[in-house]
């Protein structure tokens, strides 16, 4: 019982000759909140979607639950392990509802009448958009109706419990930010769960990721609790951000100025148009 | 803003939908340009008797009404299926290029065939007609896959795009041959361009029932995946589906049932595109119920455009392909329309 959930061993990926990600190591353990950081094209969606099983990955890199990935059938992997990718376009006026429906495992999928659904909605505060058309949901609406219906998908699951979510709360106002994120770190820390969540908001992810996982370049360059990672210094080499660190009563708070670098000016405007 | 989307009970909206599927059907029976009783209608299903009345219900009016409501069931069927598989609400069968296949194999057979018997002094097979159609709906399929498919991974944007590409190509195919067919090649011409089911008969029948009764039976058993796909293809496959599985099952069976329809009765479009248009918006999108209700619906449509292309000219009767084009056209622009973003 001591082999973690997720184990990643020397994980890489090439893209078109590309190297996204290079030899990743690490493990993380259900009831950990994880946090994946790091700059635009860093290798965070990448690492997400090869932990997943939707983007090829060589043999015996990632390892769930004590076996290798590719000894996992869809259908297996689907009882524990959830996913919210970013995009989320539905091309049919299918009701809230009925999306997090669609997440139920197995014969429950569909079925409107599960409490479940109900319950998730209410707990993600949506209940009363259960009967709207999800594509006439605004963004952070979405959001919270996706996150619902991944949600659904494992929350009756037996065993540790694996929740891989994309910018899940990208569309989200700042309060509803900081109160979903609450729950999510809460089921990790409650629940037989693992979060793994990729996010660009450094404050969110100090406030309640339990680890921090920084990539650049897709190396992985920093690994371990937000007080450790989330440095002036580190934020400086790999964001480029010029910060500095606040004493208060209550602890330590992370105060960011701005960027290092000063804006280019915008380039001129052509001489011909008028 | 739009209005929530509104849901009618499942179980006594399919009843319904059959029951209405059998009365227009008992309609259908007694209409036409000669008049029929109830009691005559009742009495002509089950007896022997050779006289004319009997033998137009149960020889000439029953078996096109049974290969109009399996046509249309088949078809509509496929439709819902395959705007599930390609997330969108505007696919057709017609749309991929099997319709246009299926109908080259047909003219194919038309024009050549008989030159090529006489060459080798062969008889053609009298269903070699029909199993052409059948060929021509794979063959294409086959062709559209291969060419949308690379590395193992099928793209759907690639599938539909290849499948109007080779239909185009069929069409014009169709053409080259329509041009070098004769006075009576052209008229039997007509029939598989524009749709009929003026020459069903029992054997008939007999032949294209299999095929279509597979699909809309086969075709439901795609319900869950299809669901999970309008999520979109990854968010499938994070719900534990065989997305690649699910594409391969609604492709063939897809080929099968819009194979053996347009062998039947020739090319008939829009009937995918209403019935699961008209289904969802009684009972939403979900699967387990849109594929039944739109065979039933779709069933129903062609029943109904069936009469209509019996009565609307009496005596003499109209290509039900073009009924269909005439009721689905203005019907597919309206969605069109609809779908403008305000």
């Amino acid at each position: 019982m001591n082999e973690p959930l997720l184990r990643i061993h020397n994980l890489s990926v090439h893209a078109a000759g590309r190297a996204l990600l290079r030899e990743v190591n690490f493990s993380a353990r259900a009831g950990e909140c994880v946090a994946l950081l790091g700059p635009n094209g860093a290798g965070k969606s990448t690492l997400l979607r090869a932990l997943s099983g939707v983007a090829p990955v060589a043999r015996d890199t990632v390892w769930l639950r004590g076996r290798s990935l590719e000894n996992w059938s869809a259908g297996e992997l689907a009882r524990f392990r959830a996913v919210m990718s970013q995009q989320s376009s539905v091309a049919f006026p299918i009701r809230a509802d009925e999306v997090v429906a669609l997440g139920l495992p197995g014969r429950r999928a569909g079925n409107l009448h599960d409490p479940l659904v109900g319950e998730l909605l209410e707990w993600l505060e949506v209940a009363p958009l259960r009967a709207r058309a999800y594509p006439s949901l605004s963004g952070g609406e979405q959001q919270r109706v996706q996150l619902a219906r991944v949600l659904a998908q494992i929350w009756d699951a037996e065993g540790p419990r694996l929740l891989l979510l994309d910018e899940s709360t990208s569309a989200l106002d700042p309060a509803q930010q900081y109160l979903t994120v609450e729950k999510l770190s809460a089921l990790a820390a409650g629940g037989d769960c693992l979060v793994v969540l990729v996010c660009h908001d450094l404050a969110l992810a100090g406030a309640f990721a339990s680890r921090v996982l920084m990539l650049q370049d897709g190396v992985l360059v920093a690994d371990g609790t937000p007080d450790k990672v989330l440095s002036p210094r580190r934020l400086a080499e790999v964001y480029g951000l010029d910060s500095c660190r606040v004493d208060l009563d209550t602890g330590t708070s992370l105060h960011i100025h701005g960027a290092l670098r000063r804006a280019p000016r915008p380039p001129g405007r052509s001489p011909g148009t008028r | 803003m739009s209005p929530d989307p509104r849901r009618w009970p499942v179980a006594p909206t399919l009843t319904g939908l059959a029951l209405l599927l059998l009365i227009g059907m008992v309609l259908a029976m007694l209409s036409g340009p000669m008049t029929v009783s109830v009691a005559q209608l009742w009495q002509g299903l089950w007896s022997s008797s050779s006289e004319p009345g009997y033998l137009v219900i149960r020889d000439l009016r029953l078996p096109r009404i049974v290969m109009g409501a399996l046509v249309g069931g088949a078809l509509a069927s496929t439709g819902a299926v395959l705007q599930g598989l390609f997330r969108n609400p505007l696919a057709d069968p017609g749309l991929i290029g099997i319709s246009a296949g299926a109908a080259l194999g047909a003219v194919a057979v038309i024009v050549l065939g008989a030159n090529l018997a006489a060459a080798w002094e062969i008889r053609l097979p009298t269903q070699s007609i029909p199993v052409a159609a059948f060929l021509g709906a794979l063959v294409t399929t086959m062709l559209i896959w291969r060419v949308a498919s690379r590395g193992g991974v099928t793209q759907v944007s690639m599938l539909l795009l290849a499948g109007i590409a080779i239909g185009a190509i069929a069409m014009a195919l169709t053409g080259l041959l329509t041009f070098m067919a004769d006075d009576h090649q052209l008229r039997t011409l007509t029939f598989w361009s524009m749709g009929s089911l003026a020459h069903s008969r029992w054997q008939d029948v007999a032949l294209a029932a299999p095929w279509l009764l597979s699909g809309i039976v086969l075709l439901p058993l795609l319900a869950r995946p299809l669901n999970a796909l309008i999520l979109g293809e990854e968010a499938a496959v994070h719900l534990g589906f065989s997305v690649p599985w699910v594409k391969r099952g609604a492709i063939l069976l897809s080929a099968v049932s819009v194979g053996a329809a347009v062998a039947a009765a020739g090319q008939i479009s829009f009937v995918g595109l209403m019935a699961p248009h008209l289904v969802r918006l009684l009972l939403g999108v979900d699967h387990r119920w849109l594929i039944p209700g739109s065979a039933a619906m779709g069933a129903l449509l062609m029943v109904f455009a069936d009469v209509l292309a019996r009565l609307l000219v009496v005596p003499a009767e109209l290509p039900i392909g073009l009924v269909m084009a005439l009721l689905g056209g203005p019907f597919f622009l309206f969605l069109l329309l609809r779908q403008r973003p305000l």
